[in-house]
């Protein structure tokens, strides 16, 4: 493959340290801030072409988060650049202990076809702020952003520190085959086990950003504005993004059965106001990936016990490889759409008698990406976040934690590990080197055989930073233990 | 040691499963009969057991001495007649130890395992600051009433020297406690977390929530600390944990198995010994975390297979841990901290000893001459013969050795040392000048008492020396000189790095403590060892007003020109998007 050659000058610039300086680094991220500039309609086009997402959804999941990304990283890479002082215990005086971010070296970075743009330049600019060498490989199943990344990545960003290798799974495999410092992984947790089983050849640390069954629990909430809040974020949440093509997409809803009813004619007048009465004609949703993903997504519904479930939608258009939103009403919990990630434009609405028991019903599945939970009620709000596991939780509202740069984003569990966004974007493609600084006086003599008793007594006050017994110790005043 | 202990295992190996359910059965028909259920039953047989205790005295504590080094105190023996209870604890385990002969530890053993823990776990016991509190303060109960057994146990393993042992096992294990203790509430609250325009009004703070079920599988160089460190960090997240000890520490292992299982909340804290079978029974379970320490190959092994459950792992390895010699120093202190970091280090066998030193060709002999020196003044004139010294742990390793040593091109290069003795397991101290770079020595971590000695032209070519290599665990530099400590700093990629001393960054509980490349991933210590079994949880609480309508479809150009406003930060469209207005 002739991307071997590419991937050895990658390593060679990266020795050069040229990678490291902050000039560096600000200039690629300024660069790419431009690209997304400039290019802004063909980055329009081809998300139309490969999903068919509206512009306005373009911007808001693509481009604005990594122009958002872009300015966070260009306003605080310095200060996280600089080294952290680390306190030392007075006994190793005189010394001074510090940590600092080192750049990983030759980071390769898988993306994702959902989001082909913003999930592909985010960790890019994560690897860049901490002073990386990045091989990018884009989703093939989104060729028109892959292809587009490819053509204007090199004319912007440098191209003796930057690349992106377009391909399928055997290009891939090809790239698995090297040895990286890092690799990042955006996409599903098959895929990822085998990412893994070939870091593991090598040592190489990963970060893995997979999926779940996002849950969320809707409480009965009294007050009818905020409840036509809730229904509408969690419309929002569901359909909003690549039409639920997305890792934080609500997958279900959790509510009380008594509560069902009312919850179905608000997420269906929603969608109406949302989409309109025709949602084929209205292109504001994005449409079904690709013909297989398009397939699984019917075979869901094979089950004739989940058809029977559908109180919404289910009509689907393969030319256009459309599929109406669709809710479903206690579909068999071991039916596949409640046992897989759907990853598509079906909402499950599933009954509980007491909203408590959504606990206990998301506990004993794996553990999801994100838990959306909508409720007032402060000791539900608190039992939740402590009996539960999730990558993240946000309460009473869908999506925008993913927005929030102080905060970590990544999975737990069957959703993934390791996370990025912000700082963390950077912590994840740094190592964080402990450096001890000692001075050649002062010599403690305990440290050193012979050992004897004394040594070992001076060596326990020591231990315990027990420095009058210390004082004791030297001006002669034995203590026993 | 090794004889008694292959005795009881042969021992074992008589008493199989059909003894043990033949026993079991008699024992059911005794019981069934209800003939034990008689008080005037009970009393006789504790009768019998003191007169049991009182008759054979002497044995006992013999056996007791062999065992555990318990002391010849008499006192004990009475004690233990006259304490009922003790008698009936007693009575128990050696009931039990009959019952249930030791079986090997498989697939089946480790899923059943598993699943107990995984209810512990969900039981939300483990979550408690009050648990986590309590078990590290019987820990440290632990510690303080064994440490006499603790010290023999790494005697037969490693013939560490006692003070290597109270210092650098039990001394760090008590510190990294008292740091949990002290710190713990502190580290498990909430971090609030700023939040910014575009999620208002919101608040959020990040949650370090326990993985769930982890798994710590630990080295044999210093086997009680690797293990139970790591088991500190585990249980201070809140996680209920199963600790591997090597089994090529044996009496160590088994004195782990044995004190945790008295001292720590056995419904959420196991030891599994055993080799290779049963580690490889309890890989194949689904952990929340594997925490490894020991060598590449095993690494890879092990993230192997947590990549098929898609575990995160912790891999604490080794490497070719450099040293850098400045001229100029003060030569003295620099070689005693050297030797205290090579010898004074379990004899070289510890992931962070210096492996190899880099010096000027002029300043070579002066450093050679300032080691051995020390080494005389530390080791004496015999130092096969030194109580100083751990031996090597096993006849694998001391064989690895000296064919490293034997090596043609290599043994010329010996400038000190050398000595061996194949029956004690003893290696001298030996220092190696000048071997060539494409030797064994050179290209393997050495994990023992051999110290090669590198010549340059100029201390600068050191750094592209250790660069073309793989990323060590740890780095040292001496020297006076600003600027080499500057571009040392810079240059050198390592797990730590210390200037002017060796191995003692590992103590500082300040300092993030692991590998980067071949030297492993993650790392551990003080509150890095609580995040590195923590999950952060983001946590964003919105209400339900601030609902702008411009996320929502159906979409429209005013709604694209609003929302660049809000991410590039205009003014104008902040206030209208507060507003809510679409």
């Amino acid at each position: 493959m002739d991307f071997l050659r590419e991937i050895q000058e990658l390593r060679q610039f990266f020795r050069s340290g040229r990678t490291r300086s902050v000039a560096w680094r600000k200039k690629q991220v300024k660069a790419l801030l431009q690209l997304i500039h400039d290019n802004e309609q063909a980055i329009f086009e081809a998300l139309r072409q490969d999903l068919g997402k509206h512009p306005v959804e373009a911007y808001r999941d693509e481009i604005g988060v990594v122009e958002k990304s872009a300015n966070n990283s260009l306003n605080h890479v310095e200060k996280w650049m600089a080294p952290r002082k680390s306190h030392v215990p007075f006994l190793f005086f005189p010394a001074k202990g510090e940590v600092i971010s080192e750049p990983l070296g030759v980071v390769l970075i898988f993306s994702s076809w959902n989001f082909p743009i913003s999930l592909a330049l985010d960790p890019l600019i994560g690897a860049i702020s901490a002073g990386n060498a990045v091989v990018l490989k884009p989703s093939e199943q989104a060729p028109a952003c892959s292809s587009l990344l490819a053509k204007t990545i090199p004319h912007y960003l440098d191209p003796d520190a930057i690349k992106v290798i377009e391909g399928g799974a055997d290009v891939s495999e090809q790239l698995l085959l090297q040895r990286w410092d890092k690799i990042f992984f955006t996409g599903s947790s098959r895929v990822a086990s085998i990412v893994m089983t070939a870091a593991a050849k090598t040592l190489t640390p990963v970060t893995l950003e997979l999926g779940g069954k996002c849950p969320a629990i809707l409480d009965s909430l009294s007050s009818p504005s905020e409840l036509k809040t809730a229904v509408k974020r969690i419309v929002g949440g569901k359909w909003g993004p690549c039409s639920g093509q997305a890792c934080i997409a609500v997958d279900y809803v959790l509510v009380e059965e008594k509560f069902a009813p009312v919850l179905i004619e608000l997420l269906k007048k929603f969608i109406r106001r949302f989409y309109g009465d025709n949602p084929k004609e209205s292109k504001v949703t994005a449409r079904i990936v690709n013909k297989q993903h398009f397939q699984r997504l019917c075979n869901l519904l094979k089950d004739p016990l989940v058809v029977n479930s559908i109180v919404h939608g289910g009509s689907v258009d393969e030319e256009e490889l459309f599929i109406e939103p669709t809710i479903l009403l206690d579909p068999p919990l071991d039916a596949q759409i409640m046992t897989e990630e759907i990853f598509g434009p079906f909402l499950p609405v599933i009954t509980v008698n007491q909203i408590q028991e959504s606990i206990e019903f998301i506990n004993s599945r794996p553990k999801p990406l994100t838990l959306y939970a909508f409720t007032k009620d402060e000791t539900f709000k608190r039992k939740i976040v402590s009996e539960t596991s999730s990558g993240s939780v946000s309460f009473n509202d869908t999506l925008v934690h993913f927005l929030c740069e102080t905060l970590p984003f990544g999975g737990v569990g069957q959703s993934g590990f390791g996370r990025y966004h912000g700082k963390y974007s950077f912590d994840t493609f740094s190592h964080e080197k402990a450096i001890l600084h000692r001075k050649l006086f002062l010599e403690i003599e305990p440290r050193y055989p012979p050992w004897n008793q004394l040594k070992m007594q001076f060596l326990r006050l020591a231990y315990r930073l027990n420095y009058f017994g210390i004082l004791l110790f030297l001006m002669g005043f034995r203590r026993r233990n | 040691m090794a004889d008694m202990a292959a005795a009881i295992i042969s021992e074992r190996m008589q008493f199989n499963s059909e003894d043990a359910s033949a026993l079991a059965k008699e024992l059911r028909v005794g019981f069934d009969s209800g003939k034990t259920r008689s008080y005037q039953w009970r009393a006789s047989q504790i009768e019998a057991l003191i007169k049991l205790t009182q008759n054979h005295e002497e044995e006992i504590v013999r056996a007791l001495y062999s065992d555990l080094s318990k002391p010849h105190t008499e006192a004990f023996v009475h004690e233990l007649a006259a304490n009922l209870s003790v008698v009936l604890i007693f009575v128990l385990s050696l009931i039990m130890a009959v019952e249930e002969p030791r079986r090997v530890f498989d697939a089946e053993a480790a899923s059943s395992l598993m699943k107990e823990l995984r209810g512990t776990f969900a039981s939300g016991k483990t979550r408690s600051y009050e648990w986590r509190v309590s078990q590290l303060k019987t820990f440290l109960k632990l510690l303080d009433d064994h440490e006499q057994e603790i010290v023999d146990g790494l005697l037969s393993d490693l013939s560490k020297p006692p003070l290597e042992s109270v210092v650098y096992e039990i001394g760090m294990l008590k510190n990294s406690c008292k740091v949990v203790l002290k710190e713990l509430k502190h580290w498990m609250k909430p971090e609030k977390a700023k939040t910014s325009i575009t999620t208002f009004p919101s608040s959020a703070e990040i949650v370090s929530e326990p993985l769930g079920v982890v798994l710590v599988i630990s080295a044999w160089n210093y086997p009680f600390l690797l293990s139970l460190d790591p088991v500190i960090g585990a249980i201070a997240a809140g996680n209920a944990v199963v600790l591997k000890p090597s089994e090529i520490a044996p009496a160590t292992s088994s004195l782990m198995a044995k004190l945790l299982g008295e001292y720590m909340d056995s419904s959420c804290i196991r030891v599994v010994e055993g080799a290779v079978d049963e580690t490889s029974a309890l890989l194949q379970q689904k952990w929340d975390k594997i925490f490894y320490t020991g060598n590449g190959r095993i690494g890879r092994i092990v993230m192997t297979a947590a990549a098929k459950h898609l575990t995160p792992v912790v891999l604490e390895l080794g490497g070719k841990s450099p040293v850098v010699v400045d001229s100029n120093i003060n030569l003295q202190v620099a070689s005693r901290r050297i030797i205290a970091g090579k010898w004074g280090c379990n004899n070289g066998q510890a992931c962070i000893s210096p492996d190899y030193i880099i010096t000027t060709k002029d300043y070579a002999p002066k450093l050679v001459d300032a080691l051995k020196t020390e080494l005389e003044a530390f080791y004496g004139e015999h130092p096969l013969e030194s109580k100083d010294l751990s031996r090597i742990v096993n006849s694998n390793h001391f064989a690895r050795l000296t064919k490293l040593l034997d090596e043609d091109k290599v043994s010329g290069k010996i400038v000190y040392g050398g000595e061996r003795n194949e029956s004690k397991l003893r290696i001298a101290p030996t220092l190696l000048l000048d071997v060539p770079r494409n030797s064994m020595i050179m290209n393997e971590e050495i994990f023992g008492p051999l110290l090669p000695i590198i010549t340059v032209d100029k201390l600068e070519e050191s750094f592209d020396v250790i660069n073309s290599g793989t990323k060590p665990l740890a780095a040292y530099l001496f020297t006076n000189n600003k600027k080499l400590k500057e571009q040392f700093v810079k240059t050198i990629s390592a797990g730590g790095l210390v200037v002017n001393d060796t191995t003692l960054h590992l103590a500082v509980h300040t300092l993030p403590f692991g590998g980067v490349g071949e030297s492993g991933i993650g790392a551990y210590h003080g509150k890095f060892s609580f995040d590195a079994f923590s999950h952060k949880k983001a946590v964003l609480y919105r209400s339900f007003l601030g609902d702008a309508a411009l996320r929502y479809p159906p979409y429209t150009n005013t709604k694209l020109r609003v929302m660049k406003a809000l991410i590039g930060g205009g003014i104008l469209g902040i206030i209208r998007a507060l507003f809510g207005w679409s």
